[in-house]
């Protein structure tokens, strides 16, 4: 008796998470103390507002758009929003995995009556993607470990002489390849005319290959705080946000080189193919979660810039630190003195070609 | 029964002929058996085989390119590239009205990031293209074309689009063996491009590294187990298996804490002045780093094959051989090795497929000489998207175990291998 009543509670329970599932949102992203600061900004007021609706967060935007492709294809979509890079929401979108988005009608106007195009302005890089904050790829150091001269220039990166010791960089041609030839020479506004050519990747991959035998490769944004915290490094390339916690909350040794750091956009798609009630409730979701005061309120958990203009005047106070978060953020005039922007466009192009020879030229 | 000698046939009770009866009886035992295993068969073939051929097969399908312009490659057909001119007036109306069509479907940019595998810029060209098709007047299409992006002009470009019009291809393959077909014949890619022969090489190279490894460490350690006491033997038991109770991200990011320049192993080096400070080893983030990290991951499926077959062999082997004057080594040497062998090879064999399909482990420690084939394929998988070319790196990969493993069998034979 006690087995079948243990089986029929079971079957019981089972019956009912199936229910409630019709009243479950999905929402993918990367995980960490990221998701923490989206389920502060955006999860928690959008169930205080919606009782009836229960998040779920699932941490794999690292493979979104292999597993979107596979859930599109097998004509299952179990997610409802999912969190990606820019590029990534172009290649969902050239692959119609993605639904488009109408600024006007989709998303929330700024409080002044500023149109939601106007607001977002050309971080709008593609018609699928919301852009939600913009982060950087920065350098790094070790402050202990730099002599009386800490670098304030990207080519300290190349500058074994001056800055000895281990760098990490990442694992692809992509920032790399634009800060070897920023150090050999070339003018900004012509890197990518440059690697646009043969010639120009040889050039860039010659530069990189000074520094090769003393570069650490890392795939995951949490190696290069890891490798800094050791000492195994003495700089390394990592998200602007991962070395905000490195310095603010774990007090390590380091500091950040802001020199053309390279922003990047990082914001929602709606997978394509989810049905009518659940497409709406995505959608209403999207409005609520990106506007103006919402992308703020993220900036209080994390030290990304949002992606709005009129957000900006509203960003405060680290929520447990207290301390002001404007100076952190990428987009800060004082660390913006010289940026790059991710070129999309370009990396579309390119990237599987530059890609095999950077892999080629690391192996051998 | 003296006449069952005689041609007539036996017949049972009910009056049907013996054999017959037989057999009926021996067919439901073996539908019974048959309905037995069929869910399992079932749900291997659901589960394994159609999802595996299925991905298999894409590394030469490619029925995109056809199914998205099929008006401009039938009017491709009768273009020769190797005259050094563009395409007729005909083919680029037959590109409007394709991508008339696609643009409604949002087709075309899907077909720009599959050819952008093939040349580079293809995928802003379909999307920019995309973009005026609309605008774009009747008649004279090929100045508008040109207008809307000059890459239409770039014969290189009709080339690929002509040359993957077929729906399927070997390109993928080619692809996989550092080899392309320019237009004038298949040859190797440039050498600084050259990377997926060279990857197959090192992971052949480091998989059997690591196999002999394991079969170093393991040997012995699985001798220990199968002589001593089975109390003792049970504890120590518990220590090989403890391993398959931690996470294998956990196990790989320890190493790193041991082996890296700042690590403990170095540390205590400097500590005892065996090394100076400035010559710190660098164990971690190369090949070294990969060897020693898989082979304490794989080293369980060394151990736990020799053992059980060691537990088979009898002692009063290796005791009749010292009995007849054999000494330690050669009674081990001529007697207990060999009837050991059927649990290396179960072991070597393995260690070695399991390794060979590794990707986490070399991802975290491998640094750029410690990575595996497999990188490449999760590569295209996760990032690049280019299923067709992981697809045709999966095949070369299955293919090459095969012909290993046949080699194995024709070698030490393939039912000289036991698990217990």
């Amino acid at each position: 008796m006690k087995i079948k009543s243990v089986v029929l509670a079971a079957v019981g329970l089972a019956f009912a998470s199936s229910v409630s599932f019709a009243d479950d949102m999905t929402i993918v992203s990367w995980g960490g103390a990221y998701s923490s600061s989206q389920n502060n900004a955006y999860h928690k007021p959008y169930m205080a507002k919606n009782p009836d609706v229960n998040i779920i967060n699932d941490e794999s935007s690292a493979e979104a758009v292999a597993k979107l492709r596979a859930m599109n294809e097998a004509g299952n979509v179990t997610w409802d929003v999912v969190d990606v890079v820019a590029s990534d929401a172009i290649r969902l979108c050239d692959e119609g995995l993605a639904e488009v988005i109408d600024p006007t009608k989709d998303l929330a106007a700024a409080p002044d009556g500023t149109s939601a195009a106007d607001d977002f302005g050309e971080l709008l890089v593609s018609e699928c993607f919301i852009p939600q904050i913009v982060y950087s790829t920065t350098f790094g150091y070790r402050t202990d470990k730099v002599g009386d001269t800490p670098p304030t220039d990207i080519c300290a990166v190349f500058d074994l002489e001056k800055y000895p010791g281990k760098r990490s960089l990442e694992k692809r041609p992509i920032n790399n390849m634009e800060w070897a030839l920023l150090c050999d020479g070339v003018a900004k506004d012509k890197v990518y005319d440059v690697l646009g050519t043969d010639a120009g990747v040889k050039q860039a991959l010659a530069k990189l290959g000074t520094i090769k035998d003393s570069v650490v490769w890392w795939s995951a944004g949490a190696e290069t705080p890891q490798l800094l915290a050791d000492g195994e490094v003495v700089m390394g390339s990592t998200y602007n946000g991962r070395l905000f916690a490195l310095i603010e909350e774990q007090k390590q040794p380091v500091a950040m080189l802001w020199d053309a750091q390279v922003f990047d956009l990082d914001g929602w798609i709606i997978p394509k193919g989810l049905p009518a009630d659940r497409l709406a409730r995505a959608k209403d979701y999207i409005m609520f979660a990106t506007d103006t005061q919402r992308l703020a309120d993220q900036a209080k958990y994390i030290s990304y810039g949002p992606a709005r203009a009129s957000s900006a005047p509203l960003v405060g106070k680290h929520e447990a630190l207290g301390i002001e978060m404007a100076p952190h953020m990428p987009t800060d005039p004082n660390n913006a003195k010289n940026t790059f922007l991710y070129n999309y466009e370009f990396w579309a192009d390119n990237r599987d070609d530059i890609d095999a020879k950077f892999q080629a030229w690391l192996g051998k | 029964m003296s006449d069952a000698g005689s041609n007539a046939p036996v017949l049972t009770n009910d009056g049907v002929p013996l054999k017959v009866s037989l057999q009926r009886a021996l067919r439901r035992e073996k539908l019974r058996a048959f309905l037995l295993i069929a869910p399992l068969l079932i749900f291997i073939l659901i589960t394994f085989v159609l999802p595996i051929a299925d991905m298999l097969f894409r590394s030469v399908e490619n029925g995109i390119v056809a199914d998205t312009i099929p008006q401009t490659i039938k009017s491709l057909s009768d273009w020769d590239p190797s005259t050094g001119e563009l395409p007729g007036e005909p083919t680029y109306a037959a590109l409007h009205a394709d991508l008339s069509v696609a643009v409604k479907s949002k087709t075309h940019t899907r077909l720009g990031s599959r050819l952008n595998y093939e040349i580079s810029g293809a995928s802003s060209l379909f999307r920019k293209t995309g973009r005026r098709i609309k605008k774009m007047d009747e008649g004279n299409y090929k100045e508008q074309f040109l207008k809307a992006d000059k890459k239409w002009g770039d014969i290189a470009y009709w080339r690929v689009i002509r040359q993957f019009g077929a729906r399927y291809t070997a390109g993928y393959f080619l692809n996989a063996v550092d080899a392309e077909n320019t237009g004038d014949g298949v040859q190797f890619r440039p050498e600084d491009e050259q990377i997926y022969l060279f990857l197959f090489g090192r992971t052949m190279f480091l998989s059997v590294s690591i196999t002999v490894s394991c079969l170093l460490l393991g040997y012995p350690i699985a001798f220990l187990l199968a002589n001593i006491k089975v109390r003792t033997s049970n504890l120590l038991m518990i220590l090989v298996l403890l391993p398959f109770w931690t996470s294998l991200l956990v196990r790989t990011s320890a190493w790193k804490v041991l082996l890296q320049q700042q690590g403990v192993i170095n540390d205590f080096l400097v500590w005892t002045g065996l090394i100076s400070d400035a010559g710190r080893l660098v164990m971690i983030n190369n090949q070294t780093g990969t060897i020693i990290a898989m082979t304490h991951i794989l080293l369980p499926f060394m151990i736990l094959p020799l053992f059980s077959v060691m537990k088979t062999i009898s002692p009063s082997y290796v005791r009749a051989a010292k009995s007849m004057g054999a000494n330690d080594w050669t009674a081990f040497w001529r007697i207990y090795f060999p009837q050991s062998i059927p649990g290396i090879g179960a072991g070597a064999i393995l260690v070695f497929i399991l390794s060979i399909g590794f990707y986490i482990t070399p991802e975290l420690v491998g640094g750029t000489s410690g990575i595996f084939i497999s990188n490449r394929i999760a590569y295209h998988i996760s990032s690049s998207l280019n299923w067709g070319l992981a697809a045709a790196l999966g095949v070369m990969l299955l293919a090459m175990v095969m012909v290993l493993f046949y080699v194995y069998d024709k070698i030490v034979g393939i039912d000289n291998v036991k698990l217990g």
